[in-house]
């Protein structure tokens, strides 16, 4: 039983009894799956953002660092990987989360798990793959970000590099043990609905721009146009996603969509993979800020480790998923 | 009484920092809203996430931006203490 049937129904109401148009029709085709689609995701991002939104306020990243400062190194790059999932993540929040997480004496390693884990698994990106590709794709995509995350923390702590991070971040130990204001459940329900609201206003333009052309291509553009260029036979389609999907982090809502219309015309799963894993996980604003705290080096490094990881899923699952 | 809000000075806390300007102007109190970009004094507070509202060295509310009535709530629970 599909849990979205009811959307389809109401899409197909509006489209062919409302709208009359012929079903089958391209025009008619592409309006039904871009508003079962727009119906669809904008519903998913308010039930589970709402929820995560909850669960996040019981675990504010000064929490998540405690947790993380206690643990040894090995089981920490698996927990920051996991509880980099709920952490919300902007550029402008990796330099504090950074000097915090360091200060406090999480070790380098650990977190780069999270700096690698906390914008590539978002919810946002993860509500799309679910409502776009399915639970199948969506589960690939978190379990191979986990890998990656939990894998490039334990390379770069192998790595000593700490001589690499700017000597002033060693010189301030952060205070670990402040107490935070405490919220009542009325304030977490208010904050959670603050926050969803937040996102959606965000999200929305690119949402329906990337759906929108997703629909068109949906309809217009024949079926496995573009397995010629993008196949999963291309060598050269998964380096070349994951180098057009690193200045596009911003759009990362707005590409989803896009994606899954062109995955439809012959664009091979693992090169999808890695185009959305480098759209999220390697963000350019975020490696121009972090160079405030380390020097260029451990940026490539880390660019690097994390590309490496990426290539090699799309590469892995274009074999697998023939 | 010190009130403060901390930020990177990413737009989000520069947004904090005139609604809580605008709530200290409303509930008619003679202090300055103080506004610091200085990230290591968010960590010696012992927090990570900005933007930060403080009332005497400590986070009333802390990573989002809140409505004006819950600023003006926070600054008055900080009163009373």
């Amino acid at each position: 039983m599909n849990f979205f049937y009811p959307i389809q129904v109401l899409a197909d109401w509006l489209v062919y009894t409302l709208f009359k148009l012929t079903p089958n029709s391209l025009v008619g085709g592409s309006i039904n799956f871009f508003i079962y689609d727009v119906i669809k995701i904008f519903l998913l991002l308010a039930v589970i953002i709402f929820i995560v939104s909850i669960i996040r306020s019981y675990l504010p990243p000064e929490k998540i660092r405690t947790i993380l400062a206690r643990k040894n190194q090995y089981t920490s790059n698996v927990i920051a990987s996991l509880l980099g999932i709920i952490t919300p993540f902007c550029s402008c929040s990796a330099i504090p989360l950074f000097l915090g997480f360091i200060q406090a004496g999480v070790p380098l390693g650990t977190t780069f798990s999270f700096l690698v884990a906390s914008p590539m698994i978002n919810e946002v990106a993860l509500i799309l793959l679910l409502g776009l590709f399915g639970w199948k794709i969506a589960l690939i995509y978190i379990i191979s970000g986990l890998v990656i995350a939990v894998l490039s923390g334990t390379i770069i702590g192998k790595l000593k590099v700490e001589n690499l991070v700017e000597p002033f971040v060693f010189q301030s130990i952060a205070n670990g043990n402040m107490e935070m204001p405490k919220m009542s459940t009325k304030e977490r329900l208010t904050y959670a609905k603050n926050y969803t609201l937040d996102i959606l206003k965000k999200v929305w333009p690119y949402i329906l721009i990337g759906i929108g052309i997703g629909a068109w291509i949906h309809g217009y553009v024949p079926t496995d146009f573009l397995a010629k260029y993008a196949g999963s036979g291309k060598w050269y389609g998964v380096p070349l996603a994951v180098v057009i999907g690193i200045p596009l982090y911003s759009n990362a809502a707005g590409v989803i969509p896009l994606v899954s219309a062109l995955t439809e015309k012959g664009v091979s799963m693992g090169t999808t993979l890695a185009f959305m894993m480098s759209v999220t996980a390697l963000s350019l604003p975020e490696f121009m800020i972090l160079k405030k705290v380390m020097k260029l080096k451990l940026i490539f490094l880390f660019a690097g480790i994390v590309g490496i990881g990426i290539m090699f899923t799309g590469y892995l699952f274009n074999f697998i998923l023939k | 009484m010190k009130i403060q809000v901390l930020g990177s000075g990413c737009p989000t806390c520069e947004k904090l920092y005139k609604i809580t300007r605008q709530a200290v102007e409303q509930m008619g109190l003679p202090d300055q809203v103080e506004y610091i970009k200085d990230i290591q004094q968010i960590l010696n507070m012992g927090l990570m996430s900005s933007p930060v509202l403080a009332v005497n060295g400590k986070p009333a509310l802390v990573g989002f931006i809140p409505k004006i009535e819950e600023i003006k709530k926070a600054i008055q629970k900080s009163i009373s203490q």
